[in-house]
């Protein structure tokens, strides 16, 4: 428990009626989609950059971890209160400042949620492309910290790739900018994408300037369905060689068609196998030479079904298939383990064989989904945590599916982050100098290790 | 009190509350959190609260309750979140649960008092309890009624609907009768048409007649018992269900028809949920009552229903917004499908109609603040259409949506969707 003196110091602060104490408050922001559970002392909604200063000063002083919290959204733990501290909330730092026309940028509080950014900026015939599944929840500050990417990183990239600058608080409290309003900028390093996927750990995002682009003319939508899983992976590298980008590429194995099936009945071939969702955007001529092209270029994949979408409503229809994955999972078991490892793309039919290996070895329920146009794949374990062992078994096969996505090159997580669900297992993928590197720049941003504090790093 | 009694309700729905994962999408649907902003107003706050009184590690405490009285129980959040999870009905379950751990508030127990009442609200003290604050601008500060509810919300500001001369219920016989082979239609009028805008009635009376239909006005009919739900009344729900089970059995129907959402709502859903489960005999007949039971729109489409014969008229420019209690029933297509036929009348679309106004029962009254600022929303989105009438399915939604338009000075009139319909019969 903290101080009175300490929580009178916060009401000083940010005013009385932006600080909670209350038990049904701390409940209300112990939690993540991690379902883990810390309790935070007090919760803080700072209203300006200057009060989210002088609370870290406060908390620097007296040795306080302050825990940077969007939505809660995250996947990984990245934003609890692990060992307690004070939970600073960014919701009420939630304006969109300015929409420049002429620059093509945008500059925004980080408590703004993605998709009401995404309409406002569309309203003016401009785009903000980054989609993660949360994006009609999830602020764009929880974004920026943890590089949150989406299906249409494929073409356009990831939160980083968009982000041109920022306003941060350090953990002393200066308040710094990085980066700027030019493409261009080489003087000193590039604290900017330091910043970004940081997971709160070296500064609060107060100011995020982003990139836009103008909105594209058209998209079209495909739903192919292939005969084997093979056929579907190896389609993405093949369109792909063949010059075309698409602005998505999400896959579904078959346990993630049998899994939507059960419950919604989709009336896919029964050969299905596998189904690639398809998008393209851009001039209207030219998404339907690419259309035709994809077209051409998979059939001797093992095609089955090809279906293009005429108008939004058909568009539509074809993406709820995908958006009924996640609600149809529960049916095969009650308790899941969502992990989003990338491999490069051309690997991701090597990646699925071994996922099915480690499936077979464990005798674990694995569902695989996801964008795999840039090679980040989705692996669900699925268990029923009322099952005695389930659960340690689960452990001994993320891990394996961590390696594989390692041994051909890849990464073990994608978007979500390492926060706490995936820092057992940093040591797999980073070396004893790169995590001494990092620990350094933590070090020396945060002395007393009071930001986000027991996030990303092995203890110690 | 026993721990164990604290939290039987929640037992309830002990399973759904296991099926929260805390991804946090309701935040992007729930109203009460577009209001309030912070988490325990979301609907996964309150999933989570409930989830901790399960283990009885928070209080049914003033905190527990601010919390669980910031839920509409509009069902957006259940509609749209992955996993199903039913909050509407965990929050019921809450409500009751503080109700039978700490008694109901004053305001309350008011409601249920004169709910469970009909002479009561033949005097229309319904309204003057239900909507207290909202008649207080005409009743005098002397008057008995503002010491018999002493509400912590009353401002002066609110706008609010003339009472009706005389109710629905005491205009009509029992039984009108149609055509031979006709279908026979009971209608559930609810308090709202009843006391307030017994024109709706009128025109569900005219539009049905109009098909040769014969209809039932059970002159027993009781208030559905939602208001009390609110408040976590769930006694006075499972009397008022029961008396009005009564009242809807005694006529062989084909049909129970209501033109009001949460009427509707009520026969078709919570009946069943929270009075049944103790009593199986009484589960069954109230499933069979909410089989039968259908909004007036989606009725007259089903029958047939031609809007040129009955609602053609002056040119008029329309939006409509969705009732909750239709939309969580999948009644959207429905209206808007008999206003588009209607000869004179032109639908524009609103931004978020499907979202909820704000009214919610009696958190209205409760939080009058963030109702107004849920419901100014609303009348924005309304404004941008240009329309000269926002048109609807429930007459909960007529007064909230009315009171919004004044309280920002718009002319833009409120009219029931049956009303368009039935232009040309009145």
């Amino acid at each position: 428990m903290l101080d009175e003196r300490i929580i009178q110091s916060l009401k000083d602060i940010v005013g009385t009626e932006n600080v909670a104490t209350e038990a049904q408050d701390l409940l209300c922001y112990s939690y993540d989609a991690t379902q883990m559970e810390f309790l935070p002392d007090v919760v803080v909604y700072p209203g300006s950059a200057e009060e989210i200063s002088r609370m870290l000063r406060l908390a620097n002083s007296e040795h306080i971890p302050v825990f940077p919290r969007g939505a809660g959204s995250g996947f990984s733990g990245g934003s609890l209160a692990k060992g307690g501290g004070i939970a600073l909330v960014t919701t009420r730092l939630n304006r969109i400042l300015r929409i420049d026309q002429e620059n093509l940028l945008a500059e925004v509080e980080p408590g703004v949620v993605t998709e009401h950014f995404q309409q406002e900026v569309e309203k003016l015939g401009l785009f903000y492309p980054p989609d993660p599944a949360s994006l009609k929840f999830s602020t764009l500050g929880g974004n920026v910290s943890e590089n949150a990417g989406g299906p249409r990183a494929v073409k356009y990239g990831v939160t980083r790739d968009f982000v041109m600058g920022l306003e941060v608080v350090l953990p002393a409290g200066d308040i710094i900018r990085t980066g700027g309003e030019t493409y261009k900028g080489v003087v000193g390093y590039d604290l900017t994408r330091l910043i970004v996927g940081s997971e709160g750990t070296l500064g609060v995002v107060t100011k995020i300037i982003f990139k836009l682009l103008p909105y594209p003319e058209a998209k079209k939508t495909m739903l192919t369905t292939f005969d084997s899983i093979d056929g579907a992976a190896r389609a993405v590298s093949t369109i792909i060689k063949n010059k075309i980008i698409p602005t998505t590429l999400e896959f579904m194995d078959y346990a993630t068609l049998q899994c939507v099936d059960r419950r919604f009945s989709l009336g896919l071939p029964a050969e299905a196998r596998a189904v690639l969702l398809i998008e393209v955007d851009g001039d209207r001529d030219l998404i339907e030479k690419q259309a035709a092209k994809i077209h051409e270029v998979i059939k001797p994949l093992g095609l089955v079904e090809f279906k293009v979408a005429k108008d939004a409503a058909e568009s539509e229809a074809l993406w709820k298939v995908r958006r009924l994955v996640s609600p149809s999972l529960r049916d095969v078991n009650p308790d899941k383990y969502n992990e989003d490892i990338v491999v490069p793309r051309s690997k991701v039919p090597d990646v699925i064989r071994r996922i099915e290996q480690i499936q077979k070895k464990y005798d674990i329920p694995i569902v695989n989904f996801g964008h795999a146009g840039d090679g980040n794949i989705h692996v669900n374990i699925m268990i029923d945590k009322a099952v005695p062992g389930m659960e340690e078994k689960a452990h001994e096969a993320i891990a394996e599916v961590f390696k594989a996505a390692l041994d051909l090159g890849g990464t073990m997580s994608g978007e979500h982050g390492v926060g706490l669900s995936k820092q057992p297992f940093i040591p797999l993928e980073l070396s004893p100098t790169q995590i001494a590197t990092m620990q350094a720049i933590k070090k020396a941003l945060d002395p007393n290790n009071i930001l986000n504090p027991g996030k990303m790093f092995p203890a110690g | 009190m026993k721990k164990g009694l604290i939290v039987d309700p929640l037992k309830r729905v002990e399973q759904e509350l296991k099926k929260c994962v805390k991804c946090g999408a309701c935040r992007a649907h729930c109203p009460a959190f577009a209001a309030w902003q912070r988490e325990p107003a979301a609907a996964r706050g309150k999933v989570a609260l409930a989830q901790h009184l399960m283990k009885q590690d928070i209080e049914l405490d003033d905190q527990t309750y601010l919390a669980m009285s910031k839920c509409l129980l509009c069902g957006s959040c259940v509609e749209k979140c992955p996993n199903e999870v039913p909050t509407d009905e965990i929050v019921i379950a809450a409500r009751e649960a503080l109700a039978e751990r700490r008694g109901l508030t004053t305001f309350h127990q008011a409601v249920g008092r004169v709910i469970r009442n009909r002479k009561l609200m033949n005097f229309g003290a319904l309204a003057a309890a239900i909507l207290g604050p909202l008649f207080f601008r005409k009743v005098p500060a002397t008057s008995g009624l503002r010491l018999r509810f002493p509400l912590p919300f009353v401002g002066g500001k609110r706008h609010i609907p003339q009472l009706a001369k005389k109710p629905f219920l005491n205009r009509h016989p029992e039984v009108i009768q149609g055509e031979p082979g006709k279908p026979r239609i009971v209608f559930f009028v609810g308090c709202m048409t009843n006391f307030v805008y017994t024109e709706v009635g009128e025109a569900a009376l005219a539009l049905f007649r109009h098909l040769g239909c014969t209809v039932i006005i059970p002159k027993d009919q009781q208030c559905c018992g939602l208001p009390g739900m609110s408040g976590g009344d769930l006694a006075t729900v499972r009397e008022l269900a029961v008396k009005n089970l009564a009242a809807l059995e005694k006529y062989e129907a084909d049909y129970i028809m209501t033109a009001c959402a949460t009427c509707g709502g009520a026969l078709h859903k919570f009946y069943p949920l929270v009075v049944g489960k103790r009593n199986p005999d009484l589960l069954a007949r109230l499933k069979a009552i909410a089989g039968k039971t259908v909004d007036a729109a989606q009725l007259l489409q089903q029958l047939g229903l031609n809007p040129a014969e009955t609602g053609a008229g002056e040119a008029v420019t329309i939006t409509y917004h969705d009732p909750c209690h239709l939309r969580t029933r999948g009644i959207t297509r429905q209206p808007r499908e008999l206003l588009q036929g209607t000869p004179g009348v032109e639908l524009t679309e609103m931004e978020g109609a499907d979202k909820c106004c704000g009214l919610g029962g009696t958190f209205n009254v409760y939080h009058y603040d963030m109702s107004l600022k849920i419901n100014a929303g609303k009348s924005e989105a309304i404004q941008n259409t240009g329309a000269e009438v926002v048109v609807t399915g429930c007459p909960g939604c007529m007064m909230q949506l009315s009171d919004g338009l004044k309280q920002v000075g718009a002319r833009t009139r409120v009219m029931h969707t049956l009303e368009i319909l039935a232009r040309k019969l009145r």
